[in-house]
């Protein structure tokens, strides 16, 4: 008879709004920022990883690559900005992983928001981690060297490009996350798929020094298009065409695999 | 040797049926919080629920009982909106589960085996997060996890993470979270499984508090105590099936043979009085500790025989008592098997498939 009374109370302390769906995604990825700042060593693979990579590639590798650590440097840098991004992009899937199998998330299906807020709450807070990225491997090749030729307008544009194609393709590793039964297997098979991805594109050297079989598969990588794309954000050259087809395909993975992933997460018990 | 435990159960189901028609003819009196019937769910080869009708009149506790793998993790979930039936219907706080999943989590609140908060989050930063997905507005959020970190007596843990606090203290916290949003119908699955008997306790007078306050309960257990304690019926699931539904006091008459506890004051006196317990019973007489005889009984009239007996012969004794059985006796007589006292809670999750 009490209870009667008391429902109505919770309803009327709901303010209104015309987008509930967004606001519980919001508060749902404030909570993995929170967890994410308690666990700083969260943010090692995306802040060291760049800085790494770049000396490793840059003053190793370079001079017998390009003939010059610079001349490299220049050419290395977009490359290495987006393998450190779709590397940790694999990261959300063995998270939610684990975070799944804990109590927390059997509250949030009892709860009425949509079943979808949890997860995309979870890639709003990923954007950080890569936009962190993002900022730490720009900066690292200014220190070392790297100097844009473009707008600061283009530098921008080029840093939401790889932001917004990483964001579609973390759903894959969240699918990979649902309907693994390890979140090892999730690593696993994450980074099996981004070697031939991240490796076998433009971004260490020219797809012209290659054999044409490889040549074959780097020409419609769309990694190929996306490092294509922000090279000429970066320092000039065509954008259009490639930045086009990276986004497309990156629709194109978000469209398949984002309802994959909820479909997964819906029927997980 | 499933099988056979089934056919077991179904042999006993239809001694019970006087029972359970009884339940049922309150039926259309009745407001119910939770009405489910014929829920069923498979997982591959493995039936987790055969069927099971629950009800639970509004503002009433019931208290579904069962060992480990039972069904009861998974009725909840169905209940809950969590799992979707293979077959049956159910209705929570007048909403089907089915049809309108979003107005059935308007209206519960759900505290699982294990503390369903976050463990990384500070025990306000949890309440404050569900209140928020129960669009509350931030300070509204705020007021109302201060009030059931009050209550809940938690208010000096409040700011420190959750895998800071004792496991009485977490099942306090997933208490306090399932009422964030003032539920009219809470699903407490094992609240107690896994703390030590005065965590027990709290948690069992948290229960009465809500109770109280006319919140509909259902409450899944695997001690027989906690049910008989708090529930104000119990519905007994086995290999999920429904094999008896009553209040406690029923259930042990379901079972019958009572029995007769005399404890000598002499010790002396003993041999005496077993002449008397066998004579007038015609029962043999047990003396299961030291001390005590006991005698089933089957006739209410030989109580007082043997009372006045006793007296007429001058013999004097301490305790004289009429003993129904245990929960523990009425579920070995219900399954044909004992419970498992203290099995790993863990047991009893479903199977993913």
């Amino acid at each position: 008879m009490t209870s009667t009374l008391t429902l109505p109370d919770a309803i009327e302390q709901r303010p209104p709004s015309s987008l509930p769906w967004a606001r519980h995604s919001l508060t749902l990825a404030g909570r993995s920022i929170k967890k994410m700042m308690r666990h700083p060593e969260q943010f090692f693979d995306v802040t060291l990883q760049p800085v790494l990579f770049l000396m490793i590639f840059v003053y190793v590798l370079g001079g017998a690559i390009a003939g010059s650590t610079h001349d490299y440097l220049q050419f290395v840098l977009p490359g290495i900005l987006i393998q450190t991004v779709l590397f940790s992009t694999v990261s959300i899937g063995v998270n939610l992983n684990t975070d799944i199998k804990e109590g927390v998330f059997d509250r949030f299906k009892s709860l009425p928001i949509a079943r979808s807020a949890p997860l995309v709450g979870a890639t709003i807070a990923e954007c950080l981690r890569y936009s962190i990225t993002i900022g730490i491997s720009l900066i690292a090749g200014f220190v070392m060297g790297y100097r844009t030729s473009t707008s600061i307008l283009d530098v921008l544009a080029a840093c939401l490009l790889v932001l917004v194609f990483a964001w579609c393709l973390c759903w894959i590793a969240i699918w990979l996350g649902m309907i693994s039964r390890e979140a090892g297997s999730v690593q696993g098979i994450g980074f099996m798929a981004l070697f031939p991805l991240t490796f076998g594109s433009s971004m260490f050297a020219s797809a012209d020094t290659m054999p044409g079989w490889l040549r074959a598969w780097v020409n419609v990588n769309p990694v190929t298009h996306l490092t294509d794309a922000v090279r000429g954000l970066l320092t000039g050259g065509p954008v259009a065409e490639d930045a086009f087809i990276a986004l497309g395909t990156a629709g194109l993975i978000l469209a398949v695999f984002a309802p994959l992933a909820v479909r997964a997460y819906r029927t997980k018990a | 040797m499933h099988e056979l435990a089934v056919s077991r159960c179904q042999g006993r189901q239809s001694d019970d049926s006087g029972l359970q028609a009884a339940q049922t003819s309150m039926v259309d009196m009745t407001n119910y919080a939770i009405k489910a019937e014929g829920l069923t769910k498979h997982y591959g080869d493995t039936i987790a629920l055969d069927g099971i009708d629950l009800a639970v009149p509004e503002g009433s506790v019931l208290g579904v009982l069962g060992p480990n793998g039972a069904g009861k993790t998974t009725a909840v979930r169905i209940l809950a909106t969590l799992l979707q039936p293979d077959a049956g219907h159910a209705t929570v706080a007048g909403h089907d589960v089915l049809l309108d999943p979003t107005a059935v989590r308007r209206s519960i609140g759900l505290t699982g085996q294990y503390a369903s908060v976050d463990e990384q989050l500070t025990g306000r930063e949890n309440l404050e997060l569900f209140a928020r997905l129960l669009d509350f507005s931030r300070p509204d959020a705020r007021a109302r996890a201060t009030e059931l970190l009050g209550q809940f007596g938690l208010t000096e843990a409040a700011d420190r993470r959750i895998k800071t606090y004792s496991g009485g203290m977490r099942r306090r916290l997933d208490l306090a979270a399932s009422l964030v949003g003032r539920p009219e119908v809470i699903f407490l699955d094992e609240p107690t499984t896994g703390l030590d008997p005065s965590k027990r306790d709290d948690v069992w007078n948290l229960v009465r508090m809500l109770t109280a306050e006319g919140t509909s309960v259902l409450l899944t257990t695997q001690y027989l105590e906690e049910a008989d304690a708090l529930a104000d019926a119990i519905t007994v699931i086995d290999l999920g099936k429904v094999i008896a539904h009553g209040t406690a006091a029923e259930l042990k008459q379901i079972v019958g043979g009572r029995s007769l506890q005399v404890r000598p004051t002499n010790v002396r006196d003993t041999a005496d009085i077993r002449a008397v317990l066998s004579r007038i019973t015609g029962r043999p007489v047990d003396e299961p500790t030291r001390g005590l005889l006991t005698t089933p009984i089957e006739d209410e009239k030989d109580f007082t025989d043997i009372v006045v007996d006793l007296a007429a012969r001058g013999i004097p004794v301490t305790e004289i008592a009429l003993k129904l059985p245990s929960l523990d006796e009425v579920f070995f007589t219900l399954t044909g098997k004992g419970v498992p006292d203290d099995a790993p809670a863990d047991l009893d999750k479903e199977p993913v498939s």
